[in-house]
């Protein structure tokens, strides 16, 4: 059976093994390798941050909390006992961004809408005070240089596949969650919470549950990134890479499931082409947000879509 | 601890909230009211400070005429704002989310303009004369500005008291956070007093700028900070509740300034324990009746 889902999903997957599987082997460049891989690893924060936004309704300002976590637990371990921790740092990581989600999860579900937002801002913000401030232990605003990845991960193109296999592997667990029943929970939770409640269901414990699961993939994405880039730095915990991340998602439409891995290529795209040329930045996301809310509040793939079923619906109307 | 340091750190606390809380009503005004959550709030207070800096040294005009000027020009900006894109996703479901992206966009874009237009070092204003000394106030020696901006907090607090509780506007304003299409159908223009609203929150934000100028040194990027510590002000008394912004700036001054004080490394995570420990335990904020969760 093919429903317009299924189809979408496999167009999607044909259209991501296609373009990230033949890219490196088509084009040799090092650096379009490198915006390959930023490409796929921003791809799968910003589908699970979509998790919380676009299909709980939970605006997480915050979720560079958790990319920050998993960059800091990766080099870290790897500046302290060496090299060969690195996939073990990667576990440990996803472990401490666990641990943290939970506790810092039963404190900020406690409020929803705008107050949900900026709880998760603010505790965003206290790590990043916290990671520039503990400078014997974080490195401060240096932050930590040459995190190379242990033996053949070490080749930028191994680690290219590495990234490729893991951030697949996440985006396809996620798409399951989406369609299982908790997924259907969470979709009804952003519609009507009390409803949801009416029927049985646990608001809160479910929304704790999303927290959880998004924050171990924004884990994810950053123990990743510390190994793409070789160094991570405080700013990884910065306000503006949640924004960065929720901008991603806009633009490619937070109904979409993977709307936000398209945003996240597009913006990845514009601001390797735009940020080389120019120092005000973040005056073009401002404005590139500022027309999305305004005109396009579906995303790229969301209109798209929509404007797909409004030609197909006049055609059958004027038949 | 003798009580002399106490009761230094204490007026120091007291400026400290007083300037927080002129930010924070703003923002809280605004949000009890039209149900506008300004996560750009911030930046008009940044904009204040910048246009205070403008005005005295292009114009050479008094201290106090240009923080007037600031907190008109904050506030035309923040009614042009409003009318111009806020309007638009009234409304609209998810509304909550998409303001905070759109003002968020707002932050963006006013960050590079004020990068722009002023550049990116830090500027400072002069204290304003007559208030450049120190007074002697039980033995201690008090710069005689911070004075002047408990004062001009508490003549704040009394005015904005009276006006929301004993005049016509006051009346229409509480009665557009109760329900708008009532107030509506008696024949009152509701988008325009939404855009009226939005700009006296926005020259507030713009007037403890320009106060504050004097004190901290402006550059880009002061209106994230000021957000998050407002922002911190309204969890903590309740969001939409002027005597609650009015508590919750008091209770973070005197942390801060007693944290300052004594341990200045960390000083600014008193403010978030102090948030956590309101959250722990009366989620909707000290002062609130309205309740957060709407499940």
């Amino acid at each position: 059976m093919k429903t317009p889902e299924a189809i979408k999903e496999f167009g999607f997957w044909s259209l991501f093994f296609l373009i990230f599987g033949l890219a490196p082997i088509l084009d040799n460049s090092e650096y379009h390798l490198m915006l390959a891989t930023h490409i796929l690893i921003w791809g799968m924060f910003a589908v699970a941050f979509n998790m919380l936004f676009g299909v709980t309704g939970m605006l997480s300002f915050g979720q560079a909390l958790y990319y920050g976590v998993g960059a800091y637990s990766v080099g870290l371990l790897v500046r302290g006992f060496g090299d060969t921790w690195f996939l073990p740092s990667i576990i440990v990581g996803l472990l401490v961004a666990v641990a943290v989600s939970v506790l810092l999860g039963l404190l900020v579900i406690r409020v929803s809408g705008v107050y949900f937002t900026v709880l998760t801002l603010a505790f965003g913000q206290l790590a990043w005070q916290v990671t520039l401030k503990w400078y014997h232990f974080t490195g401060g605003d240096d932050g930590i240089q040459s995190i190379i990845p242990p033996g053949l991960l070490g080749n930028n193109r191994v680690y290219y596949w590495f990234t490729l296999a893991l951030v697949a592997l996440s985006i396809l667990a996620l798409k399951r969650l989406v369609n299982s029943p908790l997924g259907l929970t969470l979709r009804c939770i952003r519609q009507n919470p009390e409803r949801v409640r009416f029927l049985g269901r646990r608001v809160r414990r479910n929304e704790l549950r999303v927290y959880v699961v998004s924050s171990f993939f924004a884990a994810l994405a950053g123990c990743l990134m510390a190994g793409a880039d070789n160094s991570i730095h405080p700013d990884m915990f910065y306000w503006t890479t949640s924004g960065e991340v929720i901008l991603m998602a806009v633009i490619g439409g937070i109904g979409q499931f993977f709307g936000p891995f398209i945003g996240a290529a597009v913006i990845i795209i514009i601001q390797d082409y735009v940020g080389a040329r120019t120092e005000y930045w973040s005056l073009i996301i401002g404005l590139i947000m500022m027309t999305m809310v305004l005109l396009f509040p579906q995303g790229l793939v969301g209109e798209i879509r929509s404007l797909r079923t409004r030609l197909v619906s006049g055609e059958r109307n004027r038949s | 601890m003798d009580p002399s340091f106490i009761l230094m750190q204490f007026l120091s606390g007291l400026m400290m909230a007083t300037l927080l809380f002129l930010v924070a009503s703003g923002l809280t005004l605004i949000f009890g009211v039209g149900n506008v959550f300004n996560f750009a709030h911030g930046s008009f207070y940044m904009i204040g400070a910048y246009l205070a800096f403008q005005v005295v040294s292009s114009c050479h005009a008094n201290f106090w005429l240009s923080v007037l000027a600031a907190a008109l020009g904050a506030g035309a900006l923040g009614m042009f704002a409003e009318a111009t894109f806020l309007r638009r996703i009234y409304g609209r479901s998810q509304e909550g989310g998409f303001q905070i992206l759109l003002t968020y966009s707002f932050i963006l874009i006013i960050d590079d303009l004020v990068k722009l237009i002023w550049g990116t070092e830090y500027k400072s204003l002069q204290r304003p004369e007559g208030f450049k000394g120190a007074v002697n106030f039980f033995g201690l020696t008090i710069p005689s500005y911070n004075l002047a901006i408990i004062g001009i907090g508490i003549l704040v607090v009394v005015v904005a008291w009276l006006i929301l509780s004993r005049t016509r506007p006051g009346r229409i304003a509480r009665a557009a956070a109760l329900d708008r299409e009532m107030l509506g159908s008696l024949g009152i223009n509701v988008p325009l007093t939404m855009t009226l609203v939005f700009g006296i929150a926005t020259a507030m934000g713009g007037f403890a700028g320009a106060l504050a100028a004097p004190l901290r040194s402006v550059s880009p990027g002061a209106g994230i900070e000021v957000i998050i510590d407002s922002l911190i002000v309204v969890v903590i008394g309740g969001m939409g509740n002027f005597w609650g912004a009015w508590l919750g700036a008091l209770i973070l001054g005197e942390v801060n300034a007693f944290a300052i004080a004594t341990a200045p490394d960390w000083a600014s995570l008193f403010s978030y324990l102090v948030m956590a420990l309101t959250l722990i335990f009366k989620p909707e904020g000290i002062f609130s009746s309205r309740r957060v969760r709407k499940v």
